[in-house]
């Protein structure tokens, strides 16, 4: 029911894709956007508030802040993807189960989401990681499993449309196998669905992961990762807020143009 | 549904869409709720004792202070025999639940102290702090609803950045900005916890933003709806005044998502909460859990995340309840 105002989303779109553009470029090739070395440490230069020599400014070793947040983009998004892959393939694999399988599947599979869904937001990761401890490998992990059940009962609800709906039922009666109308029917049809979940989700993912990187429990700080590095600043928030403001802001652009993104192809799949 | 909120809010709709599309007669709907409530909390205790299990290494020694901790060989029989570890497994189990089911969550690790006193004493807190949170996320939610449905271009943008707002600002970054803002810069609130509700003004902020950027999508959308449906015109048709039709009329509509919403709504007030004490130092089972997961503090995890998960399971229900008070259509019909 979205209306479609003219001028406002197109001009959203663009800002969004060059957001995307910059941070795909700035994780391949960090050293063609900041040339300079995220770790190298000036004692001297310490705390410099933003400037033309450093955009960003220095943290307390002299480091240049927009240096090392160029540099963090590619891990920060390499675990947002990350944990988006393990989110969605699980969510996927349980969400088939029980959109597609017999009904003792489905009831079997909705109450273990209905438990999962007992341990909101960050209480499964959490309980993850006090299991196999912190770390980049753990949070991420923790993330994707802590968003898999809310993607399972998205899948579910889209498999039960499409196993319902009148073209699946006429391959019935025209003898397809079940695997020829799971390939050529249900998939592309859930395709576009997925394909929305993984953008929104790519954005969500980042928001988590950098969330438990500053509680401590990701990426430690002398790495160059956003959520750690808002943590290493956290300490000196009443004398340089930019240690903490930029690399925020980096996370809130990379989430927002994930959403906005996600949206317009939500918007494009459900108008065709 | 038409464009939803975030996909977390997409799921917790969809779930609450499965409970309410079995209206039943109200005294069997609700045996029903309770049964599939104790089925998820005897659950969430299985799963959590068995995740716990998974602790690569011994649990005595994690007792005793972790693998540095070099406890002789007889303390680490004696706690083995204290904690019940020499048991099998099933034994422990089952002794687990039994002791759940007295109320007895074990001993905290780190604080040396029952983990049902520990919980007790920073329970109060984050309620205050979610309860608040909540009610400032619902006038701000309902606010911003009735607002961008009267204006036309600009409740585009608004239903747009709100959901940004409440997708990609993360709780940490938020309460960042507005500690440098109103504490550090115009001085007007503290930046870390006071007693008293000036400090809490920049938690419950913090918290109800993001919360009111969800809900107010969710009553945006089933307001447009409302506000575009027969009985709305059959009641202008009557001559109600616009406020009249809103009151009266919409405003119960755009409730209901949001109720159906309240379980979703607390979980993420509870992540929040471990993010929000955190940074404004207040005390609080947030902080708290945040702390023995970094102390890997098991019993306590345990007891906290069985405690929200059961309190999760209450809201779930009332809001239900509530549900069903707002929206006869459930309790009368027929299947």
């Amino acid at each position: 029911m979205r209306r479609a105002a003219s001028a406002g989303p197109r001009v959203a779109l663009v800002v969004c894709a060059l957001v995307v553009l910059w941070l795909l470029a700035c994780a391949v090739a960090p050293g063609l956007v900041a040339p300079g070395d995220p770790l190298a440490i000036h004692p001297l230069q310490g705390f410099e508030p933003p400037s033309l020599a450093h955009w960003f400014g220095t943290d307390e070793s002299g480091r240049d802040v927009f240096t090392r947040v160029v540099h963090g983009a590619g891990p920060s998004l390499l675990i947002g993807v990350a944990a988006t892959a393990i989110g969605i393939v699980l969510g996927v694999a349980l969400g088939t189960l029980a959109g597609l399988g017999p009904r003792w599947l489905d009831f079997g599979t909705s109450r273990l989401l209905e438990v999962l869904f007992a341990f909101p937001g960050l209480l499964l990761a959490l309980l993850f990681i006090v299991i196999y401890g912190p770390g980049i490998t753990t949070s991420t992990v923790a993330v994707g499993l802590a968003t898999a059940p809310g993607y399972a009962r998205i899948v579910r609800s889209q498999m039960l449309a499409v196993r319902g709906a009148p073209y699946i039922e006429a391959e019935v009666v025209l003898g397809r196998p079940p695997l020829w109308r799971f390939r050529r029917s249900i998939l592309p049809n859930v395709a576009g669905t997925l394909f929305v979940l993984v953008t929104l989700g790519v954005g969500q993912s980042i928001v988590w992961a950098s969330s438990l990187s500053y509680l401590g429990l990701g990426a430690k700080p002398p790495t160059a990762e956003w959520g750690a590095m808002l943590s290493a600043g956290r300490t000196y928030i009443d004398s340089a807020w930019w240690l903490t403001f930029f690399p925020g802001l980096v996370i809130v652009a990379s989430a927002a143009a994930a959403t906005v993104l996600g949206r317009t192809i939500q918007g494009r799949v459900r108008g065709s | 549904m038409t464009l939803g909120p975030g996909t977390e809010v997409e799921a917790a709709l969809e779930s609450a869409a499965s409970t309410r599309r079995s209206g039943r007669g109200a005294v069997r709907w609700l045996s029903t709720r309770l049964a599939g409530l104790l089925f998820v909390l005897w659950a969430a205790a299985t799963l959590t004792f068995f995740a716990i299990r998974l602790i690569p290494g011994d649990p005595a020694q994690a007792i005793l202070g972790g693998p540095g901790s070099q406890a002789s060989a007889a303390a680490l029989a004696q706690a083995r025999a204290e904690y019940g570890l020499d048991q099998p497994l099933i034994l422990q189990y089952l002794g687990q639940l039994g002791r759940y089911v007295t109320g007895d969550f074990g001993t905290s690790y780190s604080l040396h102290e029952s983990v049902v006193q520990a919980i007790g004493q920073q329970l109060g807190g984050t309620l205050v702090l979610a309860v608040a949170s909540l009610a400032v996320a619902w006038v701000l939610a309902l606010a911003v609803a009735v607002f961008s449905v009267r204006a036309g271009r600009a409740a585009w943008a608004v239903g747009n950045g709100l959901e940004i707002v409440s997708a990609a600002v993360p709780h940490f970054w938020l309460a960042t900005v507005l500690i440098l803002l109103f504490s550090s810069t115009l001085g007007w609130l503290p930046a870390i916890n006071v007693p008293g509700p000036v400090g809490l003004v920049l938690p419950v902020v913090t918290l109800a933003v993001p919360l009111a950027g969800f809900l107010g999508q969710v009553m945006r959308e089933s307001l447009l709806n409302a506000l575009h449906s027969p009985f709305v015109l059959s009641a202008r048709a009557r001559g109600e005044s616009e406020v009249g039709v809103l009151v009266r009329h919409a405003l119960r509509h755009a409730a209901l998502p949001a109720i159906s919403l309240s379980g979703w709504a607390f979980g993420s007030l509870v992540s929040g909460a471990v993010v929000v004490e955190t940074i404004f130092a207040r005390p609080g089972i947030g902080r708290t859990l945040l702390r023995a997961v970094q102390e890997r503090d098991v019993p306590l995890v345990s007891g906290i995340v069985l405690v929200v998960a059961l309190a999760y399971c209450l809201v779930t229900v009332a809001s239900e309840v509530l549900d069903r008070v707002a929206d006869p259509r459930l309790a009368e019909s027929p299947r």
